[in-house]
């Protein structure tokens, strides 16, 4: 009998420590910037969901295209209505590892260089996706930063001859994700 | 029996296990809250045609707005076709805030100008508020500054005023398609003759459907609800307007044929003297401009 509330015993830590591994946020902020000479759009999201596993590496992320905010609000609808489809598609997610865990001390305060692969779905479209961040970890909380281009031809979003000039052909991201550990 | 309780409670405890190590992915689905999401762009401009649509200019963005009607395309080459003449309205409207706008503006038609309110009550959503329509409320005042008619008696300023009172109720269906009933209430202060009601009553009936992203097929029409024995002084018929809008970032075009030479609320439902059978139809444009000025 002893054993066997060991055993239960043993098996409940094992969940719970299994939970500690996992960091998330709702809050986080991806940003969008695309630049020509005409025009510089700019539109920010601060309702990013994510969540890390420092155990596996995994990472997921997960925006709802509607809460891209602009300071336009016409562009905002432009960006739903016809590029985004955001009716059709309502979110944009990462999903991906980060490949170099093994030089992340989650223990020990500090920045540290990630290299993060995996899938990026936007506007339907799948695509698998390499870049660079990096963490910082900070009293048991992490901040994740990171910078990457993403072309909208990429992930069939067609751009028409009247506003090409606009629109530019890279769109510049960043992602500021503030992590705190996750708790049920 | 021990050894059943035994395996019960560790299966229990691996789906446990399990549960807490399912895949993130889906975690994160199930902790993000759920929000309210907004139909946006039920129509692309505040005008379905010639009337309004619940569409309201954003906080801070004015519209500048640049109409023409023009000349019946019955009236012949001579006339080309009706470009010859061309009525027009101009006006600028603003966002006030993200639940009301304002407009004022101007027409050849009576000399007119006029002012508007329009007011956001419901807005069609899906997720933690689930709303079916959206819904606005319109209401205008109208000034007609022609000169006196019978300038040898005595005239009230109140003569020239018209009112509007519309509420606006539109769903979005789909992508592509939306539609609008708009119950409208006119009331003039002075009609041209005792045959003629102060008060008009009417139904209006509109809706799009989007051809591309930045072209969509409009079309309205009202019906205007005659009282009994109804016979005006001069016959008006119910105005039908057909046509495209064509967005290109900053700028709508509405490009349209319609049965009525008026572009405000008490000239196109109450007073449209063209009937359609008869080919008294104008060609017309609305060109809409947005500024952002906050």
């Amino acid at each position: 009998m002893k054993r066997f509330f060991f055993m239960v015993l043993a098996l409940c830590s094992l969940t719970a420590l299994q939970a500690q591994d996992r960091f998330m946020t709702r809050n986080g902020h991806i940003r969008f910037y695309s630049h020509t000479p005409m025009e510089d759009i700019d539109a920010n999201n601060n309702q990013v969901g994510s969540i890390i596993d420092m155990k596996t590496g995994e990472i997921v992320v997960s925006a709802l295209n509607k809460s891209f905010e602009f300071s336009r609000a016409l562009m905002q609808e432009h960006f739903n209505e016809n590029y985004m489809e955001s009716d059709q598609y309502p979110k944009s997610a990462f999903k991906g590892t980060i490949t170099n865990l093994q030089d992340v001390n989650i223990k020990k305060d500090g920045t540290y260089p990630v290299d993060v692969k995996g899938d990026l779905t936007i506007h339907g479209v799948t695509k698998a996706v390499l870049t660079k961040g990096t963490l910082e970890v900070k009293a048991g909380k992490i901040n994740a930063v990171s910078k990457f281009n993403v072309a909208p031809e990429d992930y069939n979003i067609t751009i028409p001859s009247l506003v090409r000039e606009k629109i530019a052909k890279t769109m510049e991201i960043t992602v500021d994700l503030s992590y705190e550990p996750y708790t049920k | 029996m021990k050894v059943k309780h035994f395996t019960l409670l560790l299966i229990i405890n691996l789906l446990a296990a399990i549960v807490t190590a399912q895949d993130i992915d889906s975690l994160l689905d199930s902790q993000m809250n759920t929000s309210t999401d907004y139909t946006t762009a039920t129509f692309k401009s505040t005008r379905i045609m010639n009337g309004h649509s619940i569409e309201r200019m954003p906080t801070g963005q004015l519209d500048f707005r640049i109409c023409h009607r023009f000349g019946r395309l019955n009236s012949g080459a001579y006339n080309l076709w009706g470009l010859d003449e061309a009525n027009m309205h101009l006006s600028f409207e603003y966002g006030i805030t993200n639940w009301v706008m304002a407009g004022i503006g101007r027409g050849t038609y009576e000399k007119a100008f006029d002012g508007f309110l329009k007011f956001s009550i419901l807005r069609q959503s899906t997720g933690a508020i689930n709303m079916p329509v959206s819904v606005s409320y319109f209401t205008s005042l109208y000034v007609n500054t022609l000169k006196w008619l019978n300038p040898e008696r005595t005239n009230y300023f109140s003569s020239r005023l018209s009112y509007v009172h519309q509420i606006l109720l539109a769903r979005k269906f789909s992508e592509s398609l939306s539609l609008q009933v708009s119950p409208t209430f006119i009331h003039r202060n002075l009609v041209a003759s005792e045959l003629d009601p102060n008060d008009l009553y009417s139904i209006g009936l509109g809706g799009r459907i989007k051809l591309s992203h930045h072209i969509s097929l409009n079309a309205e029409y009202f019906y205007v609800i005659h009282p009994p024995r109804y016979s005006p002084s001069i016959k008006t018929y119910n105005p039908l307007a057909i046509g495209v809008d064509i967005e290109t970032g900053g700028h709508v075009f509405q490009l349209m044929f319609t049965n009525s030479l008026a572009m405000t609320e008490k000239g196109f439902i109450g007073e449209t003297t063209g009937s359609w059978l008869k080919r008294d139809i104008h060609f017309g444009f609305n060109l809409s401009r947005v500024f952002m000025l906050k």
